[in-house]
C-alpha cells in the first residue's frame, strides 16, 4: 500500500481501516480532487456518509482512478464551492450528495434533483422540491425559445416493454438542440435498504440493482463482503464467476445489436439475434439455474460448481452459436442501408467523453480505452487477454462495432475458461461478520462498463454506508450529448446504441 | 456478396425456430428452479433453519408453506435442507388467479379453471396488453419482451404488447411500484378502456420482491388496483408467463 500524503492508494476489493484514509480539510480535499481530475484522473465514487449511525456529522469520501485507485476524505460542510464548476467529472456526484444528504454545492452550473426523494438528514431540501407532489413535480427543464422552436416530451411510460424515464427534447423542426433526461421513476431506496436490512438479504438485493447486470453488481457486492469478512474464493469459483460475467456481456451485446438493426428497419438480424440472445441466457441457466445468473454468485464463492456435464453443454452450444453470430453480424455490418444510418450518427467527441467520464463500451467507442478488467482485474481477468477496439469515432457505428468485437473477444475468453480444469468446491452458506471500522471499494467491468460498490462499516462491524455506482451514472450524460444536432428520429437508434440502465441509475 | 444473398443465406442457416409449445412440452435444464416440491413432513427444525435463513422471509414454519409471491427462487432452502424440505422442480407452470393460492405447499389450483369466464370470452381470441415497468429491474421486462422473439412468437396466439393504453385490454405490471411511478402507473391504468385485466408479474409486483420493507415502494400492486392474474418468479421464466397467459385467457 503506497501512502501519498493526501490520498491512500487502495487495491480493488482490498479492505482497509477507515482510520488509514487521509482526513483532509475541505479546502485541501477540494484542491486535491480538482488537481487529480484536471490531470486526467476520473471519479469512481464520490459520496457523503454519516460518521456513525447516531451522529449528525457528515463526511465526504472520494475514490479516484488513474491507472491506480485512490481514496481520500474530509468533513462535509453544509455548503461548499462546487467542484463541477471547475470540471464536469463531479456533475452528477455533487447533485446526488445534495439530494441524499442535503449538502449544497454552491455555484454548481446544473443544480437539479437526481432521483426525486427527501434527503436522509432532515435538512431543508436543497432543490426546493415539495415531495408531497408526485414526480415530475416542480422541475425546471431547460428551455429553448424562439420562432420555430418546439419541445417534445416523452415518458415516463414509453412505447415498449422498457423501464420508465422522462425525456425533453428542444427541437427546431426535426433537429434536436438539446435533450434533457430526467430519471428517478425507478428509485427503490436500494442503498438505504442495504444499510438497514439483515446481511442475508444483501445478495438478493445486489442481484436486482439492475437485472441485466445481475452478475456485474452481484460480483461487486460479493467481493466487497468477502474483503470485509475475510472470505477466500477458490479458483474454480472464480472461473465460474468470470464465465458468468462474460455470458452476461455477450447476451446483452447480441440483444442490442439485433435491436439496433431493427431501429434502422432491417428486421432479419433482429429476429435472429433476438433468438440467439435467449440461447446465451439459457447458458447462464445451465450454469446456475437462472437466465440472468441469479442465485449463483454469493460471498465466498458460487452456489453451483461447473461439472463436466455443464462444461460440455456450454462448449457445444458456444461452438454451434459462434459461426451464426459471425454471419448475422456480417449481415448487419455489410448492409449499406445499415451503415448509412450508423455512421456519423450520435457522435460524442473523445474530449467530451473524457470530460464527463464516460466508461465501458460507450467510452471505448470514443477512444477512452479504460476497461476495468484490464486496469483493476478481479476473478480470473489477470490471466486473460484484453480486447482493444479499432473504431473510435464516438458514433453509433463505433458503439456497435465495439460490441461486435467484444462478443467475439468474450467468446474467446469463455473458450479459455472452459478449458480450465479447476472445479469450484461445494458452497456452504456461512454466518459472516464484517470487520469493524473498515472500508472497501470494488470495481468490475460489467457489460455496460465500470460498476462499483463501496462499503463502510462502523465500530461494531455493521454497514454504515453502502454506495453503488452503475456505469449508467456516467453515461446518461453521454446520450444527452450524442443527441445534439441530430434528427429527433434518430433518438431510438442513439438510445439503443448506449442502452443505459434506468434502475441501475435510480437505485 | 449482395445483401439479399446474405439475407437468404442467413435465413437458411437460421431455419424455423418457433417452439411447438403448448402442443409439445418443453423440458428445462435440471438446474432451473421452478415450482418447488415441498416436504410437509419435514423435521420442523430443518424448516425453521430454512425459514430463518430465507432472505425473502417466504417460509411459514407452521404450515411448511412457501409464499411463491415473495420467493425469488434463489435455491438457498434446497441447499440448506439438502433437499429434505424443498426441492425445486423444472415445472415452470406457476401462474395463479388469487394471491392466496401462491401460499404453496402441495399443488397449485388449475389456472384455466379459475380464470374469469368473461375474460376468456372477451380476450380469448385477441389480447392486447400495455406493459408498465414500475421500479422493475429490467429482468422481468426483458424476459417478457423475449416472448416476441421467434422461439416463443407470442403473436401466434393473438396476444400482443401495444404502445398505447387506449389500444389495450389490460396492463401487465412489473417492479415493486416505486412511489415515483405510482401516479404514472395509475394514470396508464385509468387510460385503458373497461373491461380490463390487471396482471402482476414477478415477485416485486406481487410483494415488493427483494425490496420489501423499503419506504420508497408500494410493494403490492393489489393494494392499489385489483389484480386478476399473478405470475411469480424473479424474474418469471418466459414460459411461466406464456403458460399463465394461455391458461388464463385461452
Amino acid at each position: 500500500m503506497d501512502k501519498m500524503d493526501k490520498f491512500l492508494r487502495v487495491h480493488n476489493g482490498e479492505r482497509v481501516n477507515r482510520s488509514a484514509i487521509p482526513h483532509l480539510s475541505f479546502h485541501e480535499f477540494r484542491n486535491e480532487l480538482l488537481a487529480f481530475t484536471v490531470a486526467g484522473g476520473q471519479v469512481v465514487q464520490f459520496f457523503a456518509y454519516r460518521d456513525n449511525k447516531d451522529s449528525s456529522s457528515l463526511k465526504l469520501l472520494a475514490v479516484l482512478r488513474n491507472d491506480k485507485l485512490y481514496v481520500t476524505g474530509c468533513d462535509a460542510p453544509d455548503s461548499f464551492a462546487s467542484l463541477t464548476a471547475v470540471t464536469e467529472k463531479f456533475h452528477l456526484f455533487e447533485r446526488e450528495i445534495g439530494e441524499q444528504y442535503g449538502l449544497k454545492a454552491e455555484g454548481h452550473p446544473w443544480w437539479k434533483m437526481v432521483r426525486y426523494h427527501r434527503n436522509c438528514t432532515g435538512k431543508a431540501d436543497v432543490f426546493g422540491n415539495d415531495y408531497s407532489e408526485d414526480i415530475p413535480g416542480k422541475y425546471p427543464y431547460f428551455e429553448v425559445e424562439g420562432e420555430g422552436v418546439h419541445e417534445v416530451a416523452v415518458g415516463p411510460v414509453h412505447a415498449g416493454i422498457i423501464e420508465p424515464g422522462h425525456f425533453r427534447f428542444q427541437c427546431f423542426g426535426e433537429r434536436v438542440f438539446h435533450l434533457e433526461i430526467q430519471l428517478g421513476y425507478q428509485q427503490r431506496g436500494v442503498e438505504y435498504l442495504l444499510q438497514t436490512v439483515p446481511l442475508k438479504r444483501l445478495p438478493i438485493i445486489g442481484e436486482t440493482v439492475a437485472g441485466d447486470t445481475s452478475i456485474g453488481h452481484g460480483l461487486c457486492m460479493a467481493q466487497g463482503i468477502e474483503a470485509l469478512a475475510g472470505l477466500e474464493v477458490d479458483q474454480g469459483a472464480k472461473v465460474v464467476r468470470t464465465l458468468a460475467l462474460e455470458l452476461e456481456r455477450i447476451a446483452n451485446h447480441i440483444g442490442d445489436l439485433g435491436a439496433l438493426s431493427l431501429d434502422v428497419a432491417f428486421s432479419p438480424p433482429a429476429a435472429y439475434f433476438g433468438r440467439i440472445r435467449g440461447d446465451y441466457l439459457n447458458l447462464s441457466q445451465i450454469l446456475g439455474g437462472n437466465r440472468f445468473g441469479r442465485g449463483l454468485v454469493r460471498p465466498g464463492g458460487v452456489t453451483q460448481s461447473m461439472g463436466e456435464e455443464q462444461r460440455q453443454l456450454i462448449q457445444e452450444k458456444i461452438t454451434e452459436l459462434t459461426p451464426e453470430v459471425e454471419h448475422v453480424n456480417d449481415l448487419i455490418f455489410s448492409t449499406p442501408s445499415v451503415r448509412t444510418r450508423f455512421d456519423h450518427t450520435g457522435k460524442v467527441s473523445q474530449q467530451d467523453a473524457e470530460r464527463i467520464g464516460m466508461v465501458g463500451y460507450a467510452g471505448r467507442a470514443c477512444g477512452l480505452p479504460y476497461d476495468a478488467r484490464v486496469a483493476f482485474p478481479t476473478e480470473c481477468y489477470a490471466d486473460l487477454p484484453a480486447n482493444s477496439n479499432g473504431k473510435i469515432d464516438g458514433d453509433v457505428a463505433s458503439r456497435a462495432d465495439v460490441r461486435r468485437e467484444e462478443v467475439m473477444h468474450s467468446t474467446g475468453l469463455i473458450n479459455t475458461l472452459l478449458a480450465r480444469s479447476e472445479e469450484a468446491r461445494t458452497y456452504t452458506p456461512q454466518d459472516i461478520r464484517l470487520a469493524p471500522d473498515s472500508f472497501v471499494v470494488t470495481v468490475n467491468e460489467a457489460w455496460r462498463g465500470e460498476a462499483s460498490h463501496c462499503i463502510l462499516t462502523d465500530e461494531q462491524g455493521n454497514i454504515l454506508r453502502y454506495k453503488i455506482k452503475d456505469p449508467s451514472f456516467h453515461n446518461w450524460t453521454g446520450l444527452a450529448l450524442a443527441l445534439r444536432e441530430q434528427g429527433i428520429s434518430d433518438f431510438p437508434l442513439c438510445n439503443k446504441s448506449f442502452n443505459l440502465s434506468y434502475c441501475g441509475f435510480d437505485l | 456478396m449482395l445483401t439479399i444473398l446474405k439475407v437468404i443465406k442467413n435465413r437458411f442457416e437460421q431455419g424455423h425456430r418457433t417452439s411447438k409449445y403448448p402442443e409439445e412440452n418443453i423440458n428445462l435444464y435440471k438446474r432451473f428452479r421452478g415450482l418447488p416440491i415441498v416436504n410437509t413432513n419435514c423435521d420442523p427444525a430443518v424448516v425453521q433453519q430454512c425459514a430463518a435463513a430465507c432472505p425473502q422471509e417466504a417460509i411459514d414454519t407452521d404450515s411448511c408453506q412457501i409464499d411463491l409471491g415473495k420467493c425469488v427462487f434463489c435455491g438457498l432452502c434446497e441447499s440448506l435442507s439438502k433437499g429434505k424440505y424443498v426441492r425445486f422442480s423444472q415445472n415452470f407452470e406457476m401462474g395463479t388467479a388469487a394471491r392466496n393460492d401462491l401460499l404453496f405447499a402441495v399443488s397449485l389450483p388449475n389456472l384455466a379453471n379459475h380464470s374469469k369466464k368473461h375474460f376468456k370470452k372477451l380476450f380469448g381470441r385477441s389480447l392486447q396488453l400495455r406493459q408498465i415497468s414500475a421500479g422493475g429491474c429490467n429482468a422481468c421486462e426483458a424476459d417478457t419482451n423475449v416472448l416476441n422473439t421467434p422461439f416463443f412468437d407470442l403473436s401466434r396466439f393473438g396476444i400482443q404488447f401495444v404502445a398505447s393504453p387506449r389500444h389495450a385490454d389490460g396492463i401487465h405490471v412489473t417492479g415493486p411500484i416505486s412511489k415515483n411511478m405510482q401516479q404514472a402507473l395509475l394514470t396508464t391504468w385509468e387510460a385503458v378502456p373497461d373491461p380490463k385485466v390487471v396482471i402482476a408479474s414477478g415477485a416485486c409486483a406481487i410483494s415488493g420482491g427483494p425490496f420489501y420493507g423499503s419506504e420508497d415502494i408500494v410493494g403490492d400492486l393489489n393494494s392499489l388496483i385489483p389484480v386478476d392474474l399473478y405470475i411469480p418468479g424473479c424474474p418469471p421464466h418466459p414460459l411461466t408467463t406464456l403458460h399463465a397467459l394461455l391458461q388464463f385467457f385461452k
